[in-house]
């Protein structure tokens, strides 16, 4: 199942499949790690669609809600 | 002369490598950005002297954000990179290092917190990996000097374009290099961890961030009010009133001098908030009054940033920022402001748009006191308790949100979504945070501590020259009609250019009302940022900029000093 890194459940892990968005934030999210083929676990999200936390790899990113929105991920049933 | 550059990741270490390398003085924290501009240094390398940059940390060498910028324009001007690498991070690192090594410029990878990376039980065969990048590989740990003098004696070796790659292929090619060399134990979850998980989560970070506020106020004041009234009170009452007041004698009351060096006598003794003397108010307000404060607030929110807590504070205030149209990480330069707006303004630059930075320049500067002129307007109001300093710091936050929603709505654009690396959290080095501190200590020693006394000496001047008087008299309506304060607090106005602190304190003598000291302390704050932190936001923003800035404080100030006259 395809859904965004903003539907994920706290805990669940997803692998990444697509970025979308402006040119810039998607290269900005690449260098740190968060790019397709990779999976990412997410760690917590904020109350009205505030910011979203992800483990991908070492790191720990928080992006706001609306990238979050654009960062589809696989994950299981 | 050789020049070296210092590159890598964001938050691995740069700022303290440099700092051994060259031995000069630089704030380090545990969060991306802190390095904002590049540092330069020198260092003796062969007998030759060499310059060091420290470079703003990046994730790649293909810009994505100012600080980036800074980085990639930089590269071009070295002769040598030491590559910074985060071992607890070896993959997204090494990103960055096969394009350093792309560059063509020759590059030596620190390995640095090689011991922390020990302890997440990360082992990574460091023979093996400089065999494939084909370059020196040197465990560090910067931050107790473990590794740098074999990093500096590797220096000479380093090499240029070993390891050709395609850019498409890159992050497979760092895959396989880390799958070569690195081995990770799996572990349970560490005490830190564990506090980092909770203090993100909102049902338990929210409380957190409430309770580390509470502490922080509270060590802060206890600290603060300690040292005053252990140290600096009893320091300047009991062994410095007696030496001021044998010269007093000595000079007799009424000449030139007397005014100049002791000031006024208040019923035949000193009073060091009110005399006016560079030995007496000159000394005092900075050492005895603004001093501690600053130092109390220094350890505490070096405490913080060491530990990592700041970029995640921005996260739980994210969604209530962008409601005010604001980024949570603008969160960081009003912390900073707090201390001192200076660095405050120079750290609207971890703010992405121009915009966003000059909104955040302008609320700091506008509602944002800096230690100085808080610990000042404490001791003068902190005798009426509550009903003294609410109105003045109320008002304040009050016009920080209302501020922050006008410019939200006239100013066109938005603010761009959080986008930012947490930090593990870390145990501050004691040696480092405590040299953090002491060098804020110091810089507030060395360079408020000459203002403060060129500004008692500047008041003194006017006086005598009949300056004060004059504007007094040209400035009445404003200051009488819209803001109900006596002619003579133009005087404090004035000086309140230079600094914050010696104004709050020349309103002391004036006999002022409650209500009236409050509508000062308040104006203070808000009609214009002090000339040294003007200075450095005319850089940041340029004159146009700045020139709407300075409109808007002035407007804002009268206005808000206006209506607390009505109102109050």
């Amino acid at each position: 199942m395809i859904i965004s890194a903003a539907e994920m459940r706290e805990g669940q892990t997803g692998l990444v499949i697509n970025l979308s968005g402006g040119h810039g934030m998607v290269r900005r999210m690449q260098a740190m790690g968060v790019r397709p083929g990779v999976p990412v676990v997410k760690l917590t999200s904020q109350p009205f669609r505030g910011p979203v936390s992800l483990q991908v790899g070492a790191t720990q990113v928080a992006v706001g809600f609306g990238i979050a929105r654009r960062i589809m991920v696989e994950v299981a049933g | 002369m050789k020049r070296i550059l210092l590159m890598g990741n964001p938050n691995v270490g740069k700022s303290v490598v440099f700092s051994r390398l060259t031995g000069a003085d630089v704030i380090v924290s545990n969060y991306p950005g802190t390095t904002v501009e590049f540092t330069k240094g020198a260092m003796v390398l062969d007998g030759q002297r060499a310059e060091v940059i420290d470079v703003p940390g990046t994730y790649t060498l293909d810009p994505t954000i100012r600080a980036e910028q800074v980085a990639a324009d930089m590269l071009p001007e070295g002769d040598v990179v030491i590559d910074v690498v985060d071992a607890t991070n070896l993959e997204r690192n090494l990103n960055l290092t096969l394009q350093l090594l792309q560059s063509g410029k020759p590059v030596v990878v620190a390995l640095n917190m090689w011991d922390e990376a020990g302890h997440k039980g990360i082992n990574i065969d460091v023979e093996r990996l400089e065999g494939l990048l084909g370059v020196p590989v040197v465990p560090t740990v910067a931050i107790s000097g473990r590794g740098i003098s074999n990093l500096v004696s590797r220096l000479d070796e380093a090499q240029a374009n070993t390891y050709p790659h395609e850019d498409d292929d890159r992050w497979s090619q760092v895959g396989e290099i880390v799958e070569q060399v690195q081995r990770v134990t799996q572990r349970h979850h560490t005490f830190l961890e564990r506090l980092a998980d909770f203090s993100l989560q909102p049902e338990t970070g929210i409380p957190l961030a409430v309770v580390v506020g509470l502490v922080a106020f509270a060590l802060i004041r206890f600290i603060g009010e300690g040292l005053i009234g252990y140290l600096f009170d009893p320091l300047f009452e009991k062994l410095w009133a007696p030496l001021v007041m044998r010269l007093s004698e000595l000079l007799g009351p009424g000449g030139f001098w007397h005014e100049l060096l002791v000031g006024k006598l208040v019923a035949g003794e000193i009073e060091f908030v009110e005399s006016l003397g560079l030995l007496t108010t000159g000394l005092y307000v900075p050492l005895a009054m603004v001093l501690p404060y600053v130092f109390a607030f220094y350890l505490v929110l070096s405490l913080l940033e060491d530990i990592g807590y700041l970029p995640r504070l921005g996260v739980l205030v994210d969604t209530i920022m962008h409601h005010l149209g604001l980024h949570g990480l603008t969160i960081i330069p009003m912390l900073l402001g707090l201390g001192c707006n200076i660095p405050g303004a120079l750290s609207t630059r971890i703010l992405e748009t121009r915009r966003q930075r000059f909104i955040a320049a302008t609320l700091m500067a506008i509602c944002v006191p800096c230690m100085a002129q808080i610990a000042m307007v404490v001791g003068l109001l902190g005798e009426f308790g509550a009903i003294g300093l609410v109105p003045v710091f109320g008002t304040l936050a009050l016009l920080w949100v209302v501020l922050a929603l006008i410019f939200k709505a006239v100013l066109p654009g938005e603010a761009p979504e959080i986008f930012i690396e947490i930090p593990p959290y870390r145990i501050p080095a004691l040696r480092a945070t405590g040299q953090k501190v002491w060098l804020r200590t110091r810089q507030f020693i060395t360079d408020a501590v000459p203002y403060v006394l060129l500004g008692v000496l500047v008041v003194n001047i006017m006086y005598v020259l009949g300056i004060i008087q004059f504007l007094g008299h040209v400035l009445a309506p404003v200051i009488t009609n819209i803001l109900g304060l006596p002619p003579e607090a133009v005087a404090a106005l004035l000086i309140g250019f230079l600094r914050k602190d010696v104004a709050v304190g020349m309103l002391a003598p004036l006999g002022l009302s409650l209500k009236q000291l409050i509508i000062a302390c308040v104006v203070l704050t808000a009609y214009f940022p002090c000339a040294a932190t003007f200075a450095v936001l005319l850089r940041e923003f340029g004159i146009k900029d700045m020139a709407k800035a300075a409109a808007i404080m002035v407007t804002v100030a009268l206005c808000i000093g206006g209506l607390l006259n009505l109102l109050l």
